[in-house]
């Protein structure tokens, strides 16, 4: 296993993670865009911008990338967050040129205005399907809430209206203040032969022209609250809550998920016990999600409607309690166990090595090995832990009811 | 009883358990699955569900671990487990790193054979229950799903292991008890293990375990039925939810890996008829696929459309046109695609302990036996246009089954042969 990197001329970055053992071979292109890069007015353009990217170029149709990628036998998918678009494929190590070729190739889209027009009704058709999924736009909508008008605020897939409104003018101009190759990295993982990559990237996107694409930080005021959905038609009540968290860049991160895993894991943790064990929740769990700059730390739980305030109670006394009631060795080492595991069985997967060097250099510009990430966990403290619940209070939080219970309160 | 090949292994104990092993010694990881012979289809009438609540009830604590004791030993030895009830089987699986597969295998040993099944948490696992089956509710394709399921099987095949809140607020502690005793069982069990493992240590360690354990016999539930019709269930959602059914070749069919390439070629791949025509060329989707599922002999190839209400019919029309389209035959050059697409899937596979325990499970339940990566291959690679041809053409997809979940009722046009018409 061995750690490559490269950067063109023109600023597209390049890193690999080689192991000749491998299986498959797996590449992306991770683009430094997406949803906290958009104005309000075009709102779902990275999102629609990563769909289009797949109907074609001056080079080839859309059919014809659909195509192409199917015959490499290619598992090949996109996808956009708030702040990334990733392009991504792996194949068996033989087509390691040609995916590369395709993929590059994608990264300038034609945007054609028929296309363009075909694939919004794509677009609104998966808004829609979301919609009828749990919890309702919940997400968007806390999202929204917590941040305010700073745009992480900002939904990633837009809405009907935004995403009607849009045309191939518009995301043409996006495109040309975000894909700058100075903004894009190329991440590989498996059985890479990191010089003939080397190669490819310099054939196929050494002509990209490079502009400024500087993301636009404004300072982060998270905000408490208590917002409710009224949804009759949904059987279970969903509650949502934000609450403050380390950034990408924060040391703290790690300690962080420490906490959260001890705290709100899906299995064995103290949400676990409170709702899972009891039945009362389907499901309950917290989830940290590091972003440039800031981040957060969800609780989720979802339940009967008739159980919903009762459980906003515990949620409340539980999140409390991580700050009076100390975590414990015993909970520290369980936790250290259980994410030990976890890294193990998932970097098992070409695809999620991949991910794994791509994320860390478009989060921080670095990478660590498994082995590093298992060390930084390993040495996280009691005391360390601790610190973050005093640092990150979960109380104070922004909460969101969705369902059929019109009318909940936040909990003394 | 021993037989070997390159990768996978087999080896029945006397009491009818059947250990299939694939060595995989470039993974860290081991993953298992026992599917023990507790089905649902053993529920009886009204007291569906009880295959599931007795998988929560024997986790609940077992030998000297209360139920806390029992996550924290599974969580302690890194094991990401999971368990469920299926028509058949109640599955416990696990992935894991390898070097402590076989203190997991303690822990579920006394999950059979000990479990504590505490009265005093009965209210708690009846609430797990419901629980779950609130959430399939709020999950429209899944709804979807499981009444085209149910409709196109019958009972108990097209069962779901969830039952109803009804039944499930009838089980008692006696029904669960009894329902353990009966059917936790070795006689059937199938145990796969896939990952860095030792075959004679893994034989050896499951004899030492499972050996003394007796077998029961249990007689055989009879099928009924299936049921034929359109189904529609009226909601107020944004989309409308469209499942069609129809029989197909099941996979211990000798006929099965036509079948699949047929449908393959509908569905696999974003170059597919399925997501070419109704996705990338009309727009009126952004979720369509088709895919082959068995039950056992029986099996149905199953499609899915969800789309805005207003252009419900029009996708379902669209949808069904490429369904009978297809017993005018397929291209070469889409069955070369869609080969190389197997393939590359296959060959992904060794990448996962998980998901080569789960294949050899399913291959020995429905064969009797497993099959390497290389007999699959192979027979991939034996497929050519003219005979997949000549399958599609000797047996097109007919006797439609629908299900439909939104605002408006859909049919199917005149003329297009459905279930209800036979």
């Amino acid at each position: 296993m061995e750690y490559r990197q490269h950067r063109l001329d023109n600023g597209l970055e390049i890193l690999a993670e080689c192991n000749p053992g491998a299986h498959a071979l797996a590449c992306g292109f991770f683009v430094r865009t997406g949803a906290r890069d958009e104005t309000p007015e075009v709102g779902g353009v990275s999102h629609f911008l990563e769909h289009m990217v797949f109907k074609g170029t001056p080079n080839r149709s859309a059919d014809q990338v659909n195509r192409e990628l199917d015959e490499m036998g290619s598992h090949s998918n996109a996808r956009t967050g708030e702040e990334s678009t990733i392009y991504h494929a792996t194949v068996l190590p033989d087509f390691q040129s040609r995916i590369v070729e395709v993929l590059a190739d994608i990264m300038r889209p034609s945007l054609r205005e028929d296309d363009f027009e075909t694939e919004k009704k794509v677009i609104i058709e998966e808004i829609k399907m979301y919609d009828d999924q749990p919890p309702y736009g919940g997400h968007e909508r806390i999202m929204a809430e917590f941040y305010g008008s700073h745009p992480l605020g900002q939904s990633v897939l837009g809405t009907v209206d935004t995403v009607t409104d849009l045309t191939p003018t518009r995301m043409n101009e996006y495109f040309q203040q975000r894909y700058s190759p100075g903004n894009i990295s190329l991440a590989a993982a498996g059985n890479v032969d990191f010089e003939q990559l080397i190669a490819d990237a310099e054939a196929f996107c050494g002509s990209w022209e490079s502009f400024p694409a500087q993301r636009d930080f404004q300072p982060v005021t998270p905000r408490s609250g208590f917002v409710t959905m009224h949804k009759p038609e949904s059987t279970q009540q969903y509650l949502i809550q934000l609450a403050a968290g380390p950034s990408s860049q924060d040391e703290d991160r790690f300690a962080a998920r420490v906490l959260t895993t001890i705290l709100g894991d899906d299995s064995g943790s103290r949400m676990y016990w409170e709702f899972l064990d009891s039945g009362l929740a389907e499901a309950a769990g917290m989830g940290n999600y590091e972003y440039d700059g800031t981040g957060l730390i969800m609780t989720f739980v979802c339940c009967a409607p008739e159980q919903a305030q009762d459980n906003l109670a515990r949620v409340k006394k539980l999140q409390g309690q991580a700050v009076i009631e100390r975590v414990t060795q015993k909970e520290l080492e369980q936790a250290k166990r259980k994410i030990s595991s976890h890294i193990i069985l998932s970097s098992e997967r070409t695809e999620s090595r991949m991910f794994s060097v791509g994320s860390q250099w478009l989060k921080n510009n670095d990478f660590k090995t498994p082995g590093e990430i298992a060390a930084i966990y390993e040495a996280v403290t009691l005391e360390q832990v601790n610190a973050i619940a005093e640092k990150f209070p979960l109380v104070e939080n922004m909460t969101l009811c969705v369902g059929p219970e019109a009318e909940l309160f936040a909990p003394a | 009883m021993q037989t070997q090949n390159q990768q996978i292994k087999s080896h029945r104990l006397a009491n009818g358990m059947t250990i299939v092993g694939e060595i995989m010694p470039w993974l860290e990881s081991a993953a298992f699955s026992f599917s023990v012979p507790a089905g649902c289809q053993f529920d009886p009438e009204g007291k569906e569900g009880l295959a599931n609540f007795v998988c929560e009830m024997v986790q609940r604590g077992c030998g000297k671990l209360n139920s806390r004791e029992y996550i924290e030993r599974l969580e302690w030895l890194g094991v990401d487990y999971s368990s469920s009830a299926s028509v058949y089987h109640t599955h416990f699986s696990g992935a894991m790193p390898a070097a402590n597969l076989y203190e997991a295998f303690e822990v579920y040993h006394d999950v059979f054979r000990n479990p504590i099944i505490p009265e005093s948490q009965l209210e708690e696992g009846r609430m797990v229950c419901y629980q779950e089956i609130r959430s399939i509710e709020d999950d429209l394709a899944q709804r979807v799903m499981l009444q085209l399921r149910k409709r196109q099987y019958g009972d108990p095949r097209g069962r779901w292991s969830q039952g109803s809140m009804e039944s499930v607020a009838s089980l008692t502690q006696d029904d669960v008890r009894e329902f353990f005793n009966r059917y936790y069982q070795p006689d059937g069990l199938i145990l796969s293990v896939a990952g860095n493992i030792d075959w004679d240590q893994l034989v050896g360690r499951t004899e030492a375990l499972f050996a003394d354990w007796k077998a029961v016999p249990v007689g055989s539930i009879e099928d009924k039925g299936s049921i034929v019709g359109s189904l529609h269930i009226p909601f107020d959602s944004q989309q409308s939810h469209i499942a069609i059914a129809c029989p197909c070749a099941a996979y211990s069919d000798p006929d099965y890996f036509l079948a699949r390439g047929s449908i393959g070629v509908l569905s696999d791949g974003m170059s597919s008829r399925l997501f070419r025509e109704l996705r990338e060329k009309r727009g009126l989707c952004y979720t369509v696929f088709a895919s082959l599922h068995s039950v056992l002999n029986q099996a149905c190839m199953v499609a899915y459309v969800g789309t805005s209400s207003e252009r419900a019919q029009e996708s379902l029309d669209a949808l069904v046109e490429q369904l009978l389209e297809l017993e005018k035959g397929v291209e070469e050059e889409e069955l070369d695609r869609l080969k190389v697409q197997i393939r590359s899937s296959l060959v992904l596979q060794q990448e996962s302990s998980r998901s080569r325990a789960g294949s050899i499970a399913g291959d020995w339940f429905h064969l009797g036996r497993a099959r390497t990566l290389g007999e699959v291959t192979g027979l991939i690679s034996d497929l050519s246009a003219e005979k997949l041809n000549e399958y599609v053409r000797a047996n097109p997809l007919r006797n439609f089954n629908l299900v439909t979940l939104g605002p408006e009722p859909l049919e199917l046009k005149h003329g297009i042969p459905s279930a209800s018409a036979g």
